[in-house]
């Protein structure tokens, strides 16, 4: 009798890996829609997707959803003069650049929140010194309501300067599929939490749905 | 007798000598332990965990000639901020560094512990050298 449960447990220790590696959870929201298939109604589940936005790159080249189609990529936030967390994010940033450089199907994406100071020759300027060039990874610059609206799809939180100047934001790298549909959030200030970020993009590349999709 | 006063002295000299070393060892100790506290907490997001810097962005603290050429104005970078190019393993970084209020005490222990890391070995910034490399300050 111990021996099985002993079995059992094991058995389900080993499964729970597999479905970890197998394919990542669907985040956000999700409701039901009723569907036709082949005549008959079905209830289907719709995910909360990215909605459409348009910001300017470091290159002053215009970022749409179009220019992410048949990308998976990862979202932060940040500005330019942050003095608290966004060296050590984007110092943990970094690593997947390297990771991914050679993969076109996939973005980095970095809003800034301060649009006002962070203009595209300080974006520019800003990925020189971090020794960023091509297009694998892009910091967009747009008008502040839309990049604090887009933060909320990313289940994000942004705030406008506190009194001392400083600027109040998340630290999480987002991962988005290729439906635009959130699959994983971060602590971008975690090296641990970016390293199993770069495992879980290997993962979601290998996925069926993902690697079919254009 | 001879042979005895001078072991006697030899003793009391070597005592002396590694009581002293024991002394300054001490507060090397106490300054290097405490300096790496405020180093996490007020330096490491920026300049990293072994002083590394990011890209061209941050410099590294691992240059040891420049931090010992500048040994005297390390307390004052510290404190009124430090702003404009300098040069550092012969690249060039033009960023600013914010003031920090960091009490003196807290200077000389952060300062002791970065120019005896990440490869540097500088000795002892005690208070009394802080206080008088503040006084300096422009």
């Amino acid at each position: 009798m111990r021996k099985l449960i002993w079995g059992i447990i094991v058995l389900s220790v080993l499964d729970a890996c597999n479905n970890k590696q197998g394919k990542l959870p669907i985040l956000g929201n999700r409701e039901p829609v009723n569907k036709t298939v082949d005549g008959k109604s079905v209830v289907d589940t719709a995910y909360s997707t990215i909605p459409d936005f348009k910001f300017v790159n470091q290159y002053g080249d215009t970022i749409t959803q179009k220019s992410l189609q048949g990308k998976i990529y990862v979202a932060d936030f940040f500005f330019t003069t942050c003095p608290s967390i966004c060296p050590v994010m984007h110092r943990n940033m970094l690593n997947v650049y390297k990771e991914f450089k050679a993969d076109d199907n996939f973005r980095i994406i970095s809003h800034t929140i301060d649009p006002k100071y962070d203009t595209v020759p300080v974006l520019k300027r800003y990925a020189d010194k971090m020794g960023l060039s091509g297009n694998n990874w892009w910091l967009l610059h747009g008008d502040k309501g839309s990049t604090y609206t887009i933060a909320k799809s990313y289940l994000q939180t942004v705030q406008e300067k506190n009194p001392a100047g400083q600027y109040i934001h998340d630290g999480f790298f987002i991962l988005i599929d290729k439906q635009k549909r959130i699959r994983g959030t971060y602590e971008g200030t975690d090296p641990k939490e970016v390293e199993k970020m770069i495992a879980d993009i290997k993962i979601l590349k290998a996925e069926p749905e993902q690697a079919a999709a254009k | 007798m001879k042979l005895k006063v001078t072991g006697g002295i030899l003793l009391l000299l070597t005592a002396v000598i590694f009581s002293c070393q024991n002394d300054s060892q001490v507060e090397f100790n106490r300054y290097y332990s405490g300096g790496s506290a405020i180093y996490q907490a007020h330096c490491q997001n920026c300049h990293g965990a072994n002083g590394e810097g990011l890209q061209q962005l941050i410099p590294p603290l691992t240059d040891s000639a420049y931090l010992k050429k500048n040994k005297n104005a390390l307390a004052c970078f510290l404190k009124t901020g430090l702003k404009g190019k300098i040069s550092i393993n012969n690249k060039i970084f033009e960023g600013e560094m914010p003031a920090d209020s960091l009490a003196p005490i807290e200077i000389a222990k952060v300062l002791t512990y970065v120019t005896n890391s990440f490869g540097n070995k500088l000795g002892t910034i005690n208070l009394q050298q802080v206080q008088g490399d503040l006084e300096k300050c422009r």
